[in-house]
């Protein structure tokens, strides 16, 4: 009896805290404004996608600790979509239906924002984007704070041309969608300034490509016949440790032949046996090894969050601040999270960017940005050696395309159009 | 806040305005004659425009200042810093987390500081070049034969006609071959480009059957643009000449890049060749005994960091051990419960293979480790200007071999061998005849996946070390194993070996991509012709 008795008084108070709880949850999440964070943090992009969820938590955080946001703590949802591109779309979907998030900050391959594209559209919600991209879209539910191709590769290739001397190009890729876009921009770019086309090798490699004998080889053949040659590299994640290997063992140096890489970061770097990598090139928006003010915050606050002082900073977590902070004031010029306030509010805003001047959101949703060349250093870090005298403005249609040359995006009214053609006045949808 | 922060920063600056006379006064008394230069180019030198560096690089350059060659090499390697708190260039190398600076004159140390005290000076490629190219003229007279070596390397088709005048009165007095032979050709890349007539004449008999880029080219030039219709017919022949050399080099070096592609596909295949070849078991964990041996060369080089170089060594032997005795566990603990259902022994050891990755994803990182190249390992082998082996693929290639050779010896010249075979060909018989066939079982999967983790350890040297390296190699392993005919080693060899040839052999006019799907469908008609492979096992021991 007693013993029942007993039992039953605890389950009784047991119930009551419960409730209690869930009734402080409800009150709170009423009161919360909902930040969605939508990166894999399993599967094969886990490596690079996961620090960036880590990067909004603590963007969230600190902002909580300025007080939140209208008032309201923000509270961030994090869903993992496991690297594959279907439940992207379906994790989104929960994200805006499910759990009414005001803003999302997510995705990192172009097959995974392809992916969610037509849900943020649906829903009308946003999505914050912050990976380098190959351009050719501009949708009214997207943001764009990673590099469009005139933000990283056509500067790539300036400096190479002017300060370098290139004459003769390799564009290696590997083959999907970003390296071919990329590469055909690239070409008729080249072409445009007078590259013939015999001075120009295009080669493309699968996935995770370990045996680079041959490409080298030929790489080397191409780039000895007097004139200056410089490799465009959009050789993606793994692929790039034998690549560069294989090019140190062949002797090919980065004072003869150098390497400018897209998709090699800091974080990428820190899985690397840098030695045969130093001197090669990478072009970014953003180096851990930028002097400034606000990356030495920016830094400080990170290895604090994360708990240690040896993870790296890279472009994309810079993207999440820009986009973030963006995000953040133009929500406070509408005065509310509703999206189309927030989208007409955020044209126009300008927020610090970690390289110490301001980054300004775009009419076409694409931002500024400087442009910076950096050399591999044998610590893992770049040395920037080159950067652009002012900010470049993200371009969403490619200037050097035929399809795309005379497409123009600008989301404000009247025009409020993704992709208007000039030549014949017409608005021809969202995408493609 | 902000108020704060300024107020904080002014007060520390103040601090370090008193304090600092006080340390950095006597280090830099004693020489602040000498330092001067280059203390007095710092903003020069720091400059992010490569005019006003250059300049200043010049300036030292010309200057006749004994530490000129010391400040420049320090610029060359990175080592310049401009300390922040003085603005003064100092010495820095890095010890620790921070950096260990010094007077980059004498190198007198000067202590530690974080590294966000320090700025780089910094530099680029372009600028790189013009620095050897001023060091190489210093180092003309280097006692050392290797830094002459490189000097003149570096200067070869960028020195101008002083310096080359310079050398060519060096050359009767140079003692060592090589250097002799780099003046040589320095000048003779030189005078093909702007000696006079007669000298470019001397340089054209001294070019024939030579194979150097840069006088190829410099040949190319010559044999459009000379005045002088000999001398341009001449070029032109010499050119020919050298291509059709270089044709035939080009085809030796494709057969060597087919090796050695080859080389990997065996080395990944040999252990499969006995579990799978021998034994019948479809061990789709092959590719993770695979990544245990590459794990256990990256743990070996962690353990031993001063021993960089004979970490492979180490490696090789406990690479076979973890993999030999997890295959052994997998053995006895899954797959002998399995023996006669090949589909399940299949499902059984994928399951495996999945939890062996997500184990290293747990314990170790889902990144990728760096395994470092040992320095013999690194470079490659220069047989002529024209055709060099890199060492890697080289010591690769060889390994293969050996390991071929050692596992052919152990299965037919040991008692374990012939036992291992006996089992192999008639269970009954041979457990008949004493034999333990369970312990040879374990033992012979043991040696088996023991290979496979040696392969670990050469695949290391190539490509990344991640959770993921077993899945690049099994595939190709099964392909391999199949194609050259399942239980024959030889037979693993030679379709390892020519399916690495045929794909390099493709891959210049194919692609990369292509010629993989070409290789892919080749094996499929292949096999739908000849179901047993390239070497087929015959009688008895086919098991029909």
């Amino acid at each position: 009896m007693f013993i029942r008795n007993r039992n039953s008084r605890i389950s009784t108070s047991l119930v009551a805290g419960i409730l209690s709880l869930g009734i402080a949850g409800i009150a709170q999440a009423a009161d919360t404004i909902k930040v969605g964070v939508l990166h894999s943090l399993s599967g094969t992009m886990a490596i690079s996608e996961t620090t960036l969820k880590d990067t909004m938590l603590m963007l969230i955080e600190e902002q909580n600790k300025k007080g939140g946001l209208l008032g309201k703590p923000l509270e961030a949802v994090v869903v993992d979509p496991a690297s594959d591109w279907p439940l992207f779309a379906e994790k989104a979907r929960e994200l805006i239906e499910i759990e009414n998030v005001a803003a999302t900050f997510g995705a990192w391959t172009s097959v995974s924002r392809k992916s969610v594209l037509p849900v943020f559209e649906e829903l009308n919600s946003l999505l914050f984007y912050p990976v380098q991209y190959e351009g050719e879209e501009s949708s009214k539910n997207v943001f764009y704070t990673g590099a469009a191709p005139n933000q990283q590769a056509i500067p790539a290739v300036d400096y190479l041309m002017d300060d370098v001397g290139a004459e003769r190009w390799v564009l290696a890729g590997t083959d999907y969608v970003y390296p071919r876009t990329t590469n055909k921009i690239l070409e008729a770019y080249l072409k445009d300034k007078g590259v013939a086309a015999d001075d120009i090798m295009i080669n493309y490699t699968p996935f995770g490509h370990s045996d680079w004998q041959s490409i080298v080889a030929e790489i080397k053949k191409f780039g000895s016949d007097g004139k200056k040659t410089a490799v465009v590299s959009t050789v993606n994640g793994d692929a790039n440790v034998p690549f560069y290997k294989e090019l140190a063992n062949q002797g090919v140096s980065a004072e003869d032949i150098p390497v400018i890489a897209f998709s090699v970061g800091e974080e990428e770097l820190s899985g690397f046996d840098t030695a045969p990598l130093v001197g090669h090139l990478a072009a970014w928006n953003y180096f851990m090894s930028v002097e400034s003010d606000t990356n030495d915050e920016f830094i400080t606050a990170w290895h604090e969050f994360i708990g240690s002082e040896d993870r790296v900073t890279n472009d994309p977590m810079e993207a999440h601040y820009i986009g973030f902070n963006m995000w953040v004031k133009a929500v406070e010029k509408a005065g509310t999270t509703d999206t189309d306030a927030v989208e007409s509010a955020i044209i126009g805003v300008s927020v610090p960017n970690l390289s110490g001047g301001f980054s300004t959101m775009m009419p076409n949703h694409h931002i500024t940005k400087p442009v910076l060349i950096g050399e591999i250093q044998d610590d893992g870090q770049f040395d920037i050696v080159w950067e652009t005298s002012g900010l470049v403005a993200g371009d969403a249609w490619s200037d050097f395309l035929p399809d795309s040359k005379m497409l123009i995006s600008d989301w404000r009214a009247p025009l409020t159009c993704g992709n208007y053609n000039v030549s014949d006045g017409t608005c021809s949808g969202q995408n493609l | 806040m902000a108020g704060l922060n300024t107020l904080g920063r002014a007060f520390l600056c103040f601090c370090f305005l008193i304090t600092l006379p006080m340390f950095t006064q006597p280090v830099f008394a004693q020489d602040s004659q000498l330092t001067n230069l280059l203390q007095d180019l710092a903003s020069d030198l720091t400059s992010k425009k490569r005019p006003v560096q250059l300049r200043a690089i010049d300036t030292i350059a010309k200057s006749d200042n004994q530490y000129r060659e010391r400040w420049l090499t320090f610029l060359l390697q990175g080592e310049l810093y401009v300390n922040k708190s003085d603005k003064s260039i100092v010495h820095a190398v890095k010890s620790g987390k921070g950096f260990a600076i010094s007077n980059p004159d004498n190198g007198e140390a000067l202590g530690e500081v974080k590294k966000r005290a320090l700025s780089k000076v910094r530099i680029n490629n372009a600028i790189r070049v013009k620095l050897k190219g001023i060091l190489g003229t210093m180092r003309l007279t280097d006692p050392d034969p290797l830094n002459r070596l490189v000097a003149l390397e570096d200067l070869t088709g960028k020195a101008d006609s002083v310096v080359v005048d310079t050398i060519r009165g060096f050359i009767p007095d140079e003692t060592d071959n090589r250097v002799k032979g780099a003046m040589q050709l320095l000048i003779g890349v030189h005078d093909l480009k702007q000696g006079s007539n007669e000298q470019q004449r001397a340089a054209l008999e001294y070019a024939e059957g030579k194979l150097d880029i840069e006088l190829i080219n410099e040949l190319r030039t010559l044999s459009i643009n000379s005045e002088d219709e000999n001398i341009r017919s001449r070029a032109l022949t010499l050119v020919e000449i050298a291509e059709n050399k270089k044709r035939w080099y080009a085809r030796v070096e494709t057969l060597f890049f087919g090796l050695s592609l080859g080389s990997v596909l065996v080395v990944a295949a040999i252990g499969l060749a006995i579990t799978f070849g021998v034994m019948g078991v479809i061990n789709m964990a092959h590719g993770e005994l695979i990544m245990l041996g590459a794990y256990t060369t990256y743990f070996v080089q962690q353990l031993l960091p001063s021993a960089i170089n004979y970490s492979l060594l180490i490696a090789i032997p406990a690479a076979f051990l973890v993999s030999g005795v997890v295959g052994i566990i997998i053995e006895r603990g899954v797959i002998r419960h399995l023996y006669g259902r090949p589909l399940e022994t299949l499902l059984a050891t994928f399951g495996i293979s999945l939890m062996l990755q997500q184990t290293v994803r747990t314990f170790v990182s889902s990144q990728n480790v760096a395994v470092i190249n040992p320095v013999w390992m690194s470079g490659s082998l220069e047989i002529n200007p024209a055709l060099s082996l890199t060492l890697n693929r080289l010591i690769i290639l060889a390994f293969c071999l050996v390991v071929f050779m050692v596992l052919l010896l152990v299965l037919n010249r040991s008692s374990f061998g012939l036992q291992m075979r006996a089992v192999a060909q008639n269970r009954q018989m041979a457990r008949a005849m004493g034999i333990r066939s369970s312990r040879v079982d374990a033992l012979t999967f043991g040696l088996g996946s023991g290979i496979a983790g040696i392969a670990g350890v050469a695949l290391s040297q190539l490509g990344n070390v991640g959770p993921n390296l077993g899945q690049n190699y099994i595939i190709d392993s099964f392909m391999v194993v199949v194609f050259g005919g399942v239980g024959n080693l030889w037979g693993t060899l030679v379709a390892g070996m020519s399916l690495g040839i045929a794909n390099k052999v493709v891959e210049p006019w194919a692609g990369a991509v292509m010629a993989k799907i070409l290789i892919l469908v080749f094996i499929i008609m292949f096999i739908q012709r000849k179901p047993k492979g390239l070497f087929p096992q015959l009688g008895r021991a086919a098991g029909d």
